[in-house]
Order: structure tokens, then C-alpha cells, then sequence
């Protein structure tokens, strides 16, 4: 391949006709001798309205019509407002008015773009210009008057001889924004430690697993293998709706009943845990906390629609697939005298995405 | 407009001239900016279309502060949308709803609000495309594409913060994403998480907090980079596409007043009319549907506004069991890995016209634009980030590309992270040698010209076809580019090679090592002579 070149080569390398370029500025940039002459601009075409007079008269038209018609499409617009209200509760009088005002003001907007544009484009003089460039830094003389003033004021104000009033300003200025990062402490209330709150949740021993969201408690009979139910502690329903909010956020949880056997226990503490093959995982993704809400009853697994993390029920909810790190929490739950399903305890690990001090 | 001194004439135009300009001076601004000239071309409107949705985004934003109520406090809705009666949802839901349902035209007004902030950021993404593979960034505009670069993160900030507002199930789960994206961050994620929601998530703070953020904080800085930004394009002038007659010392093109007046003016109307007409008739962000936030269900298929995709599917491709326990404090690489890669991939991106100085070493001032086929690898950086990029979105819609195509989404996930490592170097090789060809097949045009498709039978009965040469115009847009060639090591006044010098001769050499050189008058000469014999 002749027409490639590869590396520099020093002979081709030339002067260009611009003095104020020298070797050095260039780079790697190839400047020669050798190269071909701007043509300079190619002769003028004429418009077919520059050429036909009919033609322009046409445009000229078109354009005005265009901004009358833009005046009706807004009037229409405003008679849209008034003469399609939305009636309550009627969505095709809201999707009528959306549509009405919309499509008036759209082409109340088109018609003006239009026109303007080809007013622009067939009907203003063609005169193509050419404005000069000269370089983006000051001319030598306003640079050095520039450098001129800063030594002038240095030695007015004695900024580089008085070190200690200077480092002083300097220092001042590092510590004045300090006060404001400590009012920023005050987004969050003071006495509440957020680590001791991502650790607990408002499940304790003897709540019972209530239905979501209509707090109905649940009994271990009413579960037929298979099943899956969204759980809320006992008591979370008639929380005031913010506390609500928080503490379902953490205390969300899945029941789901299996065979006992299809059940895989790394130890008897942790099948303990269970009731009769009904066992109770923390919905919250380990990941970063969305509800693992989608189960798929044959197979068994748990997936979490928002980063397709995929947990095994029958193995403890660990992970096999997807970017969580660690298996869903159980909780601890047995039954009541009554038979109804109750926690043994809160989780025995914080719920949720992972933090910093999540093992201290 | 002729603005006299005293007495003015000219009827009321000249004696309001004269009144204004007696008090601002703006005759000079009029004299200096006028007839300044505008060079013309179709991708210097993406630049445009990002500046007037900003205009629509601020008209249809300001029609919305009116109505909406950024507070979480609980009511229970009373609107007249039928299906949501009764249930108990934020004041901002509410507001929300009601804006939508009970306002005549503030759902078109919200629709307008949405989808002028999808096509904001768009623009804006092309638009610093089209500036990344023109070499539109070189000298003097480095600085102004750090300011866009900037702009472009704010335009995600104001976005996400605004998806955000309506505090609807949607944008509730995206928000816990990000607290639970913030809380694997170490040292100070728990805490950050806690000051940002005052509390707890989901908290009763946040909504009004990315509120003062959305209308307030993050508008005014974006207003204030987007003047410094167009301040930039005025010091600077315009760019131009390299043609006959246009060189690094003028600009060719159409003065503002009248023609470019009546056609960015003309395009701020046919911007608008078009968000518009999507508005009337396409629905986004349907709150209605997904009902108010609640931390326990969720839909499938949950996806982000789509700039947010390529961080989402960060999050996605992460491989499993990437977690560690140290010291007793808990590192979760598979967060902290996609927002290292994140802010990597974004700092590389901001950091590009530096680099590409660096490597050049080219001090001159750069007016006339490359054609992206004239700068082989900075189009194949350029294509690899685009195609990792790309894959990092297509990340985010895994779940509804495996539902679509009734594949495995395990598939899917494993096939997009072997592309996300191997993607881009494809990409690379392969722009990169598209761009050397197509050089070739200009250099062969610029030397003998275009085949006319007339073929002639010569007297010795070879058959040929008869090539025409070019006019000196078309000729000049195929021999009139940026030529550069690798540099030598050599040493410094010390006489010693240094280390940088080392690193900048290997990336001139990475850079412009298979380097097509523009044809010269002596080679079109000799191509000439030889076809003439």
C-alpha cells in the first residue's frame, strides 16, 4: 500500500506560509508545500425564486398564508378549551380536550415555524457572506497591558509581599463554607442512628403474618402448597401512613408454602425456622431494595423484576442468578394456638441492600 | 435599523431606537452582532433543538409549579379519575393526578413538560456526537465541551429529579434503587442516604427536597452554563464543515439578521410545534396506571426514562457474588464496580479534547471541522464508546428484550456482558478500517477521478472505462484535510528522552500509525500524465 505512510517523515515536513506557525505548534500535524490551492467559493447558484418571479410571488404567498393560518390554529386552540370540557370521572372528554388544545397549538406553532423557515429559505436574499476569524487570545498589546494591571495591583495591594495577610484570606476562605456542611447534618433528625435502623424492623416474636395490604391475618391451614401470599406484620396496617411507608419498606415480606421435602436446610436452627414446608423470605432484594415480587411456583425461584436477581427458594433463597450478593433473609415463624402463622422473632440480619456497617 | 443622533426620525421605530439605545447602547450590540455570519449546515441544529426544548421544558415547568404540591403528606384522592378513588397517596400524587385529570389541558401540559425533557437530553447527547466525531472539541473549544459536558449531567440530574416528583409506584422504585445504590457506596453511604432522605427511606422529605433541586437549584446553574455556553460559540464563531472557499480563517454562511432570525427563530416554532403534536397524542409517564408508591409490589418489566438505561444496566451486568466482608465493614463490589465504571466511562468522555491535544501536540486553532472518515481512530473511540454505551442500555431493557424475543434472560444477560467487554473493540477495528477505505476510495477519486459508466473499446481491443476527473471544487473536499503522522522520540534540550515523550510517541503512534495522506499537486500531476498516455 504505497499511499499509506507510516511513521513521520522529516523532509516532509515544511514551514507553512503562516509565519506565526512554527514546527513546534504543529504536533503531528503534516503541513506541505505540496498541497493543493483553495479553489475559493464556487460561483453562485440561483434559487429557482431568484430566477422566476411567478415562483417567488408563490413563496410570498405561502408564507403569509401560513401566519394567517397560525391565527386560526390558535384561535381554534382556545375555542378547544372552551368547548371541550372534561366532564368528571369521563376520560374520552379529557383524551377529546387533550387532543384538541394539543393538535390547535401544535399547528398554530408548525405554521409559524414553516412559514419563518421558508421565508428564510425561498423568499429572503440569497447572500451568502463571509465574516473574517482572527485568533481567540488577545492581541499582544491587551496581553500585556492584562499582565501589566495584575502587577500594578500586586504592588498596590501588596498581595505576593504581605504572605501573612494573604495565607490568612486563604485560610479564612477554606474555613467559612465549613459551618454550612454542618447545618447539612440537620437533613436528617439527630437522635436517630441510621445504622441501629437499617438493623431492626417491626417484626418481633408473637406478631402474626398478615395479609398485604389488608392486614387479615393468615393461618397456616389456609396455605395450600404452592401458594404464594405478600405478607405485613400484624399492626403495620393501622400505622399513621408515613410510618407505614417506612416500616413496609423494611418488613415487606413473602410467604410461600412447599413440599417439606423439596426443602434444602443447611442446618436444623434455620429449618426450624419453617412451619410444615410454609416458609417466610424478606422481599426486599439484597441487591438494592427492590420488592422481589415475581415467584415462579415451578421452578421455585424468586426474581426480582428490577435487576432480574433470581433467588432459590428450596436452597435457603440463595442467589443463582443475576447481581445480588446475598440470599434473601428469612424470617423465623411458627404457629400460634389458634394456628396462625407468627414470627419467632424479627430477622436475624439486616434487611435489604447492603451498607457499610452492615456486619458491625 | 438606523439608530440617528438627535432628532430622531425614521417615525416610532426610529424614536424608540433612539429612546433604547440612548440608555443601553445597544446600537453596538446590533452593529457587532447583526450581519454577524452563521455557517449552515443540518447537525448544527442538534445544538439548537437541545437549547429550545430547555425553552419548553422552562414555559411548560413554570405552567406546572401552579398546580403541583410537592409535599408527602397523606390524603385521600378525590379527583375524578374513577379507579384511584379513595385510595390514600401523597399530596404530590394527588396534585399530580389531578393536574392530569382535572385540569383542562394540563395533561397536554405535562405531556409537552416530559417529552420536551426526553428530547432535551436527545439533543444533547447527539449534539455531542456530532462535536465528538467532527473534532469540534480541538482548540479553542475544549473548554466549552467541558461546559456542555456539564450540562449534559445536569440534564440527567433534572430529569431524574423530576421523574421523581409525582411520587407515583414507578418512580418510588427508582428512587429506592438509588438509595440502595447510595447505602453500597463505603464510608459514607449509609449516612449520605440518611441526610438525603431525612430519615429512613422511604421517608417524608424527599419529594420536597428533589423539588427545590428540579425548580430551583439545578435550573439556575443549567441557565447559567447554557449563556456561558452560547457566550462561547459567539467568542469562538461558529464552526464549518471544510469546502472550497473555507478555510481556518473565515466563516461562510448567512448573517442573523434576517435569515438566520427567521430560520433558528422559524425552528424554535417548528421544536416546539412538534413536542407538541407528540404531546396531543402520544402518552408518557401514565402515573394513573402504576397507582402511588408503595415499597411492596412492583410491575415487571420496570424500566427508566431512557437516559437513565445506561446506568441501570450498569447495575444489571454486574456478575453475582460480588460482595466482601473487610476490616468488618461490608464492600459491595457490585455496586461500587458499575459506578466506578460509570464515572470512568463519563470522565474519559469529558476528558477526550485533552487527551487528543496532549497527543497531537497540535497548538493551533481548529475552525474547520474533520470530516469523521479524515480521523480514522478518533471515529473508532468515538464508535466504541457509542457501542458500550449502547450495550450498558440495552442492559436496562434485558427483562423486556427476553420477553420480546422469547429467549433466556439469562441468555440475554450473558450475551450483553461478553459484548460489553468485546462490543467496543469490534467496534473499534472495524470503524476504524471503514474510515481507511473510504479515505482510499477518496484519494482514488481525488487522483483519477469518478467512472462515468461509459466504457470504450480501444484500438488494440482493450476494453476500459472512461474516468472523469473532478472540478477543482468537489476535488478540493476530498484533498483538503487534517494530515497527521506519528512523532519521532527524541530528546529534550537536556539531551534526555523523557518518560512523557516515550508515552506521547507510543499514542501518536496508537493514533495515526495507518494514516492515508492527502493527495498532492504532484501526485494528481503524475495520475494526469499517466492517464493521458
Amino acid at each position: 500500500m504505497a499511499n499509506i505512510a507510516k511513521g513521520s517523515d522529516g523532509s516532509e515536513l515544511v514551514a507553512t506560509s503562516d509565519k506565526r506557525l512554527s514546527g513546534k505548534e504543529l504536533g503531528t500535524a503534516v503541513v506541505t508545500t505540496d498541497s493543493f490551492e483553495n479553489p475559493g467559493l464556487p460561483p453562485h447558484r440561483q434559487r429557482v425564486t431568484d430566477t422566476d418571479p411567478r415562483r417567488l410571488a408563490r413563496a410570498a404567498r405561502i408564507v403569509a398564508w401560513l401566519f394567517y393560518l397560525s391565527i386560526a390554529g390558535s384561535l381554534f386552540t382556545i375555542f378547544a378549551y372552551m368547548f371541550f370540557p372534561i366532564e368528571d370521572g369521563d376520560t374520552t372528554s379529557l383524551r377529546l380536550s387533550t387532543l384538541y388544545i394539543g393538535l390547535g397549538s401544535a399547528f398554530a406553532l408548525l405554521a409559524i415555524g414553516i412559514a419563518a423557515v421558508h421565508w428564510g429559505k425561498a423568499v429572503m436574499a440569497d447572500k451568502e457572506g463571509v465574516d473574517e476569524r482572527h485568533p481567540v487570545r488577545g492581541t499582544p498589546a491587551t496581553r500585556e497591558r492584562a499582565i501589566e494591571i495584575f502587577k500594578e495591583a500586586d504592588e498596590e495591594s501588596g498581595f505576593s509581599r504581605r504572605t501573612v495577610i494573604r495565607n490568612g484570606m486563604i485560610g479564612a476562605f477554606i474555613a467559612f463554607p465549613l459551618p454550612a456542611i454542618a447545618l447539612f447534618r440537620g437533613l436528617a433528625p439527630m437522635e436517630v442512628d441510621p445504622n441501629n435502623e437499617l438493623k431492626h424492623t417491626f417484626w418481633k416474636e408473637g406478631l402474626r403474618l398478615t395479609r398485604d395490604p389488608t392486614g387479615v391475618a393468615i393461618k397456616a391451614s389456609d396455605l395450600t402448597i404452592g401458594s404464594s401470599v405478600h405478607v405485613i406484620p400484624e399492626g403495620l396496617a393501622e400505622l399513621p401512613e408515613h410510618e407505614k411507608l417506612d416500616a413496609k419498606a423494611k418488613a415487606a415480606v413473602l410467604l410461600v408454602r412447599l413440599k417439606p421435602e423439596d426443602l434444602n436446610w443447611t442446618s436444623d436452627k434455620r429449618k426450624s425456622w419453617s412451619y410444615d414446608g410454609i416458609v417466610a423470605y424478606s422481599k426486599i432484594c439484597t441487591h438494592v431494595g427492590c420488592p422481589v415480587a415475581l415467584y415462579e411456583q415451578q421452578t421455585h425461584h424468586l426474581l426480582c423484576p428490577c435487576h432480574q436477581s433470581q433467588f432459590d427458594i428450596s436452597n435457603e433463597c440463595a442467589v443463582i442468578f443475576g447481581p445480588a450478593a446475598r440470599p434473601l433473609p428469612q424470617l423465623p415463624i411458627t404457629v400460634d394456638a389458634e394456628g396462625y402463622l407468627v414470627a419467632l422473632s424479627d430477622f436475624e440480619e439486616p434487611v435489604g441492600p447492603s451498607f457499610w456497617e452492615r456486619e458491625k | 435599523m438606523t439608530v440617528t443622533a438627535t432628532p430622531p426620525s425614521g417615525g416610532v421605530t426610529g424614536k424608540v431606537s433612539n429612546y433604547l439605545d440612548e440608555r443601553t447602547s445597544i446600537s453596538g450590540a446590533v452593529k457587532e452582532f447583526g450581519r454577524k455570519i452563521f455557517p449552515d449546515h443540518w447537525s448544527f441544529l442538534l445544538g439548537e433543538v437541545a437549547l429550545y426544548s430547555f425553552v419548553i421544558i422552562l414555559l411548560s415547568g413554570s405552567f406546572l409549579t401552579f398546580f403541583y404540591q410537592a409535599s408527602m403528606a397523606t390524603v385521600e384522592y378525590e379527583g375524578s379519575y374513577i379507579p384511584l378513588k379513595g385510595v390514600e397517596m401523597s399530596v404530590a400524587m394527588a396534585s399530580t393526578l389531578d393536574i392530569s385529570f382535572d385540569l383542562r389541558g394540563g395533561l397536554l401540559l405535562r405531556q409537552i413538560h416530559h417529552w420536551a425533557a426526553l428530547l432535551f437530553i436527545a439533543a444533547i447527547g447527539l449534539h455531542m456526537l456530532r462535536i465528538f466525531f467532527t473534532g469540534a472539541f480541538r482548540k479553542p473549544r475544549e473548554l466549552n465541551w467541558s461546559i456542555g459536558f456539564v450540562l449534559f449531567l445536569l440534564a440527567m440530574a433534572e430529569g431524574f429529579t423530576g421523574y421523581s416528583l409525582p411520587d407515583d409506584l414507578l418512580s418510588g422504585n427508582g428512587l429506592r434503587i438509588i438509595d440502595g445504590m447510595i447505602l453500597g457506596l463505603p464510608v459514607v453511604g449509609t449516612w449520605i442516604s440518611f441526610l438525603l432522605f431525612g430519615g429512613e427511606f422511604p421517608g417524608s422529605d424527599i419529594v420536597g427536597r428533589l423539588y427545590t433541586l428540579h425548580i430551583l437549584l439545578l435550573p439556575l446553574i443549567l441557565l447559567a452554563l447554557i449563556v456561558l455556553h452560547l457566550m462561547f460559540v459567539i467568542i469562538h464563531k461558529h464552526t464549518q464543515y471544510p469546502g472550497p472557499g473555507r478555510t481556518e480563517n473565515n466563516v461562510v454562511g448567512y448573517p442573523v439578521l434576517p435569515v438566520y432570525a427567521a430560520k433558528a427563530g422559524g425552528f424554535f416554532f417548528l421544536v416546539f410545534g412538534v413536542v407538541v403534536l407528540i404531546a396531543a397524542t402520544v402518552t408518557i409517564n401514565p402515573i394513573w396506571s402504576y397507582g402511588p408508591y408503595d415499597p411492596s409490589p412492583v410491575s415487571a418489566g420496570t424500566q427508566p426514562d431512557w437516559y437513565i438505561g445506561f446506568a441501570d444496566g450498569a447495575l444489571r451486568l454486574m456478575p453475582p457474588g460480588l460482595e466482601t466482608y473487610w476490616f468488618g465493614y461490608t464492600w459491595s463490589w457490585n455496586i461500587i464496580i458499575p459506578v466506578l465504571v460509570l464515572l470512568v466511562f463519563l470522565a474519559l468522555v469529558f476528558a477526550y479534547p485533552f487527551i487528543e491535544a496532549w497527543v497531537t501536540g497540535d497548538k493551533r486553532e481548529h475552525h474547520l471541522l474533520d470530516r469523521p472518515r479524515n480521523a480514522p481512530v478518533r471515529t473508532a473511540i468515538g464508535a466504541a464508546g457509542v457501542m458500550f454505551y449502547a450495550v450498558l442500555w440495552a442492559g436496562a431493557a434485558s427483562d423486556i428484550i427476553a420477553t420480546h424475543f422469547r429467549v433466556t434472560m439469562e441468555g440475554v444477560i450473558n450475551t450483553l456482558q461478553i459484548l460489553l467487554i468485546l462490543g467496543p473493540i469490534f467496534a473499534f477495528m472495524i470503524t476504524k478500517r471503514v474510515c481507511l477505505g473510504l479515505q482510499k476510495k477518496d484519494r482514488e477519486i481525488a487522483l483519477h477521478g469518478f467512472e462515468t459508466g461509459r466504457i470504450v473499446r480501444l484500438p488494440g481491443g482493450e476494453f476500459t472505462e472512461v474516468h472523469q476527473q473532478l472540478n477543482d471544487y468537489d476535488r478540493w473536499q476530498l484533498v483538503s484535510f487534517n494530515d497527521n503522522a506519528p512523532i519521532m522520540v527524541r530528546p529534550n534540550e537536556r539531551g534526555k528522552i523523557t518518560g512523557s515523550m516515550r508515552r506521547r510517541a507510543a499514542w501518536s503512534r496508537f493514533f495515526f500509525e495507518d494514516r492515508i495522506a492527502p493527495v498532492t499537486r504532484t501526485e494528481h500531476k503524475e495520475a494526469l500524465e499517466h492517464a493521458n498516455h
